[in-house]
């Protein structure tokens, strides 16, 4: 397996998210954006062949669909029907790991994908809404995926509305542990991190190439556990790559992480 | 039987204040042809309950929705819908925001006379934090909590499909079906329009018959609009007119707001409002989506 020394950022992100499956088994991998779909197509391709997937509207399919227009007289590997009403029966059962892109992540791990600033009533600003984020996060487990580390997203304080259920005690229901609760990777532009620290305290899993320790802090509103040794983040290998690049022909991965960087960054290139 | 009516009959049936569903989801297969004759009304003070699209960001905009009941409000490709922003950051609308899977609960409740549906989803979040109406309860069967999702009773159920008989047999042969089912069976009343209207026969085939998602005892009526899910898709038929929401998104940011779009598109019937998006033809020519 060899390592690629020219990749972009974006493809490095793909390549470390993809991890978050490959201990899976026989789940539904849902990947919303196109950097989460790909890590859950590039897992389906190397590392974790029995994983399930859809495609995105009412299809499982054996193979993932590459992204965007496909040629003419291409054939999806369906396998089953799923429409939207059968996916809730496969997110109660547990057999399923997303992974997405909230607006707001807090030190418990809850999420906003709703209301921002404001009141409640009148927000300053009004996104999605809640989705299927308070079901999928008591119901199987989930990842995040973030294009922009910063301490809007990673906020100070807790979440403007809280979408998704996370490790806070105060809003534990009765008769659950904080251990029912599994939040995997949080993949962003500067590292991976996880909920794994003392009290699942956000914790330092790798740095992005060029990127510090006190980079990722100060980009998050919340004291984050930095382990003794934190190790690099994994390149991706020349396979991988070629399987992104396949699995992504028309490169849309480029438009998803500002200004497209390279995978190593020189050290204070954006700091 | 036939249930064979107009959009103008099916408006004249609603009244102020009324709980509506819609089915479909954000830009896919909306009963829009309905919408729109909602819009000439002067229907007030509705409660929507929506996998939401542009049905509910224009019934909002035109001041005729007091509460909505969702867990999101998105075109999709333009993932905010801007009307419906408007109202909840000008503060004009009451919600129940809930889980997408929570509603379809609700939904089932009503259609089985059930006062609730307990569910593990929910707890932990502000869904239950924002919502007075929705109860945490006890379970007789085990020491944890438990969300008792209320009943979503419609009043009424608009939904938009592929194919319809005049007894109210109605397909969607499209890829996905979303809740419509539960929506057509939550509902006092359930008014379906469809591209195309067939004879009883057509079902004969099994296959066909097996696109068929709830019995015709839940549809009330039956209204034929060709392309009457226009902006939104309605597959294999035709896609999401992508220049068209482009523009009605556009006018959310323009002072003339939703009039200027009204003005431009809406007509004083169907037949108006297809000439101004350039004929049935061209609605069926629009490309469906690549997910």
């Amino acid at each position: 397996m060899t390592a690629a020394t020219d990749y972009t950022l974006a493809e490095l992100c793909v390549a470390a998210a993809s991890r978050a499956f490959e201990n899976d088994g026989e789940v539904l991998a849902t990947g919303i954006g196109v950097i989460p779909r790909l890590a859950a197509s590039l897992a389906m391709k190397t590392t974790n062949p029995d994983l399930m997937m859809t495609d995105s509207e009412a299809w499982m399919l054996s193979e993932p669909n590459p992204l965007g227009k496909r040629p003419d007289g291409f054939v999806p590997a369906t396998e089953s029907w799923m429409g939207f009403s059968r996916i809730f029966d496969n997110v109660w059962s547990g057999k399923r790991h997303a992974m997405l892109g909230p607006t707001q992540i807090d030190r418990f791990g809850q999420s906003n994908t709703s209301a921002l600033g404001g009141t409640y009533d009148k927000p300053k600003v009004m996104m999605l809404g809640a989705r299927g984020f308070p079901g999928n996060s008591i119901s199987h487990p989930n990842s995040f995926f973030v294009p922009s580390h910063n301490t809007r997203v990673f906020m100070d304080g807790e979440c403007d509305f809280v979408s998704s259920i996370g490790y806070n005690p105060d809003r534990l229901p009765k008769g659950h542990s904080l251990d029912d609760i599994d939040i995997r990777l949080v993949v962003t532009d500067l590292c991976v991190m996880d909920f794994g620290g003392p009290d699942h305290q956000i914790r330092l899993l790798s740095l992005h190439p060029g990127i510090t320790a006190e980079q990722v802090q100060k980009s998050t509103g919340y004291p984050v556990h930095i382990p003794g040794h934190v190790p690099t983040t994994v390149p991706p290998t020349q396979a991988q790559l070629a399987i992104i690049t396949a699995l992504d022909p028309h490169n849309q991965r480029a438009g998803q992480i500002k200004d497209n960087p390279p995978g190593v960054r020189p050290p204070a290139d954006r700091y | 039987m036939d249930k064979r009516m107009s959009a103008a009959a099916v408006v004249a049936q609603l009244e102020d204040g009324m709980t509506l569903g819609i089915g479909g989801w954000g830009p896919r297969r909306k009963p829009m042809a309905l919408v729109r004759e909602i819009l000439r009304s002067d229907l007030k003070a509705l409660t929507l309950v929506s996998y939401g699209g542009a049905d509910v960001g224009m019934l909002c905009a035109t001041g005729k929705v007091k509460k909505v009941v969702f867990a999101f409000v998105s075109l999709d490709f333009i993932p905010l819908e801007p009307y419906f922003r408007q109202a909840r950051q000008s503060g004009s609308i009451e919600v129940m925001e809930i889980d997408e899977g929570m509603m379809l609960l609700g939904l089932r409740a009503a259609s089985w006379g059930l006062p609730f549906m307990p569910t593990e989803v929910g707890l932990g979040t502000d869904i239950i934090n924002r919502n007075a109406s929705i109860k945490v309860i006890d379970s007789p069967y085990d020491d944890k909590e438990w969300v008792a999702m209320p009943a979503l009773k419609l009043d009424v159920s608009l939904i938009h499909v592929d194919k319809a008989d005049a007894r109210g047999v109605c397909q969607i042969a499209g890829p996905d079906h979303y809740m419509d089912d539960a929506f057509a069976r939550a509902a006092e009343k359930t008014f379906v329009s469809c591209d195309e209207l067939v004879d009883s026969t057509y079902f004969h085939d099994p296959a066909q018959a097996r696109l068929v998602y709830w019995e015709r005892s839940a549809t009330t009526g039956v209204v034929p609009i060709a392309g009457g899910a226009h902006p939104t898709s309605c597959a294999p038929r035709y896609g999401f007119d992508v220049p068209h929401f482009k523009a009605y998104a556009a006018s959310a940011k323009q002072d003339s707001g939703i009039q200027g779009y009204l003005e431009q598109f809406l007509g004083a019937n169907e037949d108006e409002y297809q000439h101004s998006v350039g004929g049935l033809d061209a609605i069926r020519a629009i490309e469906l989506p690549t997910y």
